[in-house]
């Protein structure tokens, strides 16, 4: 791998900044360069939120990812999926917890939660739709939805299964290791 | 000495700490606020959460002077705040190190304007460095410190969102903890009465030309020569930018950004044919280069507004950026207070009430957008309570009746108590809504003066906000729970109607530090489809076609939708035998 583009994209208060903590950490232990770029403070209260993780052999200029550069996008809700495909690389992949969180103008009946999102994803290339909050549910936490991503994305990364495992128990609560180990695990093989 | 990925603020903890401070003193503000979190982990830092930016900044000018190297951290308009002691700090120079770092945020992912620090430093006389990567934010902040003593100045330290908020890998050194230097009191340097102000402007005039003079050797004003035709000179974030969009041209990468190093600028635009200036926000480097008679360019191909990109930059030289499918039509997600949120109660009914409020800075700013629609102005930190004097001296009592002044127990700290007294003593007879929440919501929970905890969780003296806004002149003071609605909208009336200052302080914890109930409520088919309920604005309530839902998992059970219901529809999911149901 020479270098590697991941958007991660979600709702705020999904745990997305989990994942790329996750991320960076495996990236340095594997001797490359890595920058994240995050989204603290007022968009956190519920707004659209996206972490840039760029990893490469070489030094990282931007620690942003450009349109059209993203090589992979973990996208923790539908319509966040649908707001930032335009970043996917041609030819990119996708990875999409098929769930549908309303923002406040579709609830309020302003605008309408858009329809062809999920149609337009199970047809396209490279893309995979998973019911990560239930996979979670089922380890026992629907806390859990990053860890099931993280491990559908760590089959594109060159990272192994035991490095993945390791930075997950450095990174999570203790007590929540063993929870997130499974979820990891059948995001992996899902 | 170790490798770790950092974010930007957690760097600059780590400089502060192996550069040896003994002082942090701050107030939180996005982006700068997890500089300060970071620090505590450093045992052998003094660290506090002060209630503005003015005292934080006196406090560290109050722990540099007497000998202790010491740092104040700061958003941008913080520094608005603090500017008074600074720009006096700024003549009367140091004894120990001390160091500002202050945080813009261009494209105000959480800011209410887009200002540029940079004409901080111009302006009062003060060297600024501006770091570009988390290891830069650690490096330059140690050498912040060196320099602050070197020149017997204040230094300042500019971050950037993008800096603040994004992770990188930094080498970690060792800790090297200066000795107390010794206090010896010198009134000629440290009391700023016009005759020593005037010698004291002297002073500061010759340090600034010294550290210019050096600047033009220092080691973070680099120079990278590639292709001649273009020359780039950047800084901070937009570096990043340019040599990602530009990497065929040459580079003067400055590292001090005021004052500039304008030998090394002329030596640098001698070897390229065409020189320009990549800077976000004001052509404040491109302008002193030209004023030095140098040709160069920057902003008649690049906006003052918001974020650069790489890709902004390779459109402005002409050169491609990457394929990409067209963006699809997304509706727009805005931040909304959160499910339980105690500020949804209150600005329910001062929406219900019509009334004119005169708004703040927090959480409950979000109170502004639909459905709640329940916010008539935001300036800056404490203005509603200034503003709201001001509606009523300019259009009369009866209008004054109708505005009220929504402030966060925060907020009110910060700014707002000289606002009341304002009112007291010049006979407003306004009504002042404190939203006391118990925390610092926005910036992310950070204990206040009234939480009774510090910033390292031990026990600290709470102010008793009752007792307080009367000795500031309220006449009429009331405490009341906002989610009891009728109790809450008859106290706003009558308070309104009142010819005396009243403050009506709007008690209940933010939900995500108390532990809400959790268990769900559902609509059952005594439900009407008034939509009552979605007037409220709760993330956790939604239309499905023609039907209201409660999604139970996102509902915490905090009981507010039942008490807007007009036909007691909503019901906790136990007794309606429904839990889970409805995803």
């Amino acid at each position: 791998m020479k270098d590697m583009n991941i958007l991660i994209v979600g709702v705020g208060g999904q745990g997305t900044l989990l994942a790329s903590v996750i991320l960076g950490k495996l990236a340095l232990e594997g001797g490359y360069d890595v920058k994240l770029s995050e989204v603290h403070g007022m968009a956190q209260r519920g707004g659209s939120v996206v972490t840039h993780v760029r990893i490469s052999e070489d030094a990282v200029g931007s620690p942003l990812i450009e349109k059209g550069e993203a090589d992979v996008i973990v996208a923790f809700e539908l319509l966040e999926a649908y707001r930032w495909a335009d970043y996917l690389k041609k030819g990119g992949r996708m990875f999409i917890n098929d769930q549908e969180i309303n923002p406040m103008p579709v609830i309020m009946g302003a605008a309408e939660y858009p329809k062809d999102a999920r149609p337009v994803f199970q047809s396209k290339d490279g893309v995979k739709l998973m019911d990560a909050l239930s996979i979670a549910e089922g380890c026992g936490s629907d806390k859990a939805v990053n860890t099931v991503l993280l491990g559908a994305l760590s089959n594109e990364l060159p990272f192994t299964e035991e490095m993945w495992i390791g930075q997950i128990e450095n990174t999570v609560k203790p007590k929540f290791v063993e929870l997130n180990k499974k979820a990891f695990a059948l995001g992996r093989r899902a | 000495m170790s490798k770790e990925i950092m974010l930007g603020n957690e760097a600059f903890a780590r400089g502060a700490w192996e550069a040896g401070v003994r002082v942090i003193s701050s107030y939180p503000g996005t982006p700068s606020t997890e500089i300060t979190e970071a620090a505590v982990k450093y045992d052998d830092i003094y660290v506090e959460w002060a209630p503005n930016e003015k005292v934080a900044v006196e406090t560290a000018v109050g722990a540099g002077v007497s000998g202790g190297r010491s740092m104040a951290c700061m958003k941008h308009v913080g520094l608005n705040v603090a500017a008074d002691p600074f720009f006096t700090a700024a003549a009367t120079g140091v004894n120990a190190g001390t160091v500002l770092v202050v945080a813009d945020d261009n494209g105000c992912h959480s800011s209410q304007n887009e200002q540029d620090t940079r004409f901080y430093a111009r302006s009062a006389g003060v060297p600024m460095l501006e770091p570009s990567s988390s290891q830069e934010c650690k490096d330059f902040l140690k050498m912040a410190f060196d320099m602050s003593e070197k020149y017997d100045t204040v230094m300042l330290v500019r971050s950037h969102t993008r800096i603040s908020h994004s992770r990188g890998i930094v080498e970690t050194g060792e800790q090297k903890k200066p000795e107390l230097k010794d206090y010896v009191k010198n009134t000629a340097k440290f009391v700023a009465l016009p005759a020593a102000a005037v010698k004291l402007h002297i002073a500061q005039e010759q340090r600034l030309k010294d550290f210019q003079a050096d600047s033009e050797s220092f080691d973070i004003n680099k120079i990278t020569v590639n292709s001649k035709k273009i020359g780039i000179i950047t800084a901070g974030i937009c570096y990043n930018y340019a040599v990602e969009a530009l990497p065929e041209a040459s580079f003067l990468k400055l590292g001090s950004v005021y004052p500039l190093p304008m030998r090394k600028i002329k030596e640098f635009a001698g070897m390229v044919d065409e020189l320009y200036v990549i800077e976000e926000g004001q052509p404040f480097i491109e302008e002193q280069i030209r004023a030095a008679g140098i040709d160069v360019s920057g902003k008649d191909r690049f906006t003052i507004q918001g974020e650069y990109s790489a890709n902004m930059i390779r459109k402005a030289f002409g050169k491609p950026v990457a394929d990409h499918e067209e963006a699809n039509d997304a509706p727009i997600r805005p931040p909304v207070l959160c499910a339980g949120c105690p500020h949804r109660a209150l600005f329910h009914i001062l929406h219900k009430l019509k009334k004119t409020v005169t708004g703040d800075i927090g959480c409950y700013t979000l109170g502004t957008l639909p459905p709640t629609s329940a916010m008539d102005t935001c300036l800056c930190m404490g203005g509603s309570i200034g503003m709201a004097h001001g509606f009523e001296k300019a259009r009369g009592k009866e209008f004054g009746k109708n505005v009220v002044a929504v402030i966060g127990d925060s907020t009110f700290f910060h700014s707002g108590i000289t606002g009341l007294i304002n009112m007291s003593y010049n006979k407003t007879a306004g009504t002042v809504l404190i939203l006391d929440n118990r925390t610092t919501g926005m910036t992310g929970h950070q204990d206040n003066p009234c939480t009774g905890k510090d910033i390292r969780g031990n026990e600290a003296p709470a102010v008793d906000i009752p007792a307080l806004v009367k000795a500031c002149g309220a006449q009429s003071v009331r405490e009341l729970d906002p989610f009891d609605l009728e109790e809450m909208e008859k106290a706003i009336r009558e308070e309104c109607e009142k010819d005396v200052l009243s403050v009506i302080i709007s008690k209940r914890p933010c939900a995500l530090i108390v532990k809400q109930p959790g268990i769900p409520y559902v609509i059952t088919d005594k439900c009407r489809k008034c939509k009552k309920c979605m007037e409220i604005g709760c993330p956790a309530i939604e239309t499905r076609g023609d039907e209201v839902v409660i999604v139970p998992e996102r509902c915490v059970g905090c009981g507010l939708c039942p008490k807007v219901c007009p036909f007691g529809a909503i019901e906790k999911s136990a007794a309606a035998g429904a839990v889970k149901e409805g995803r």
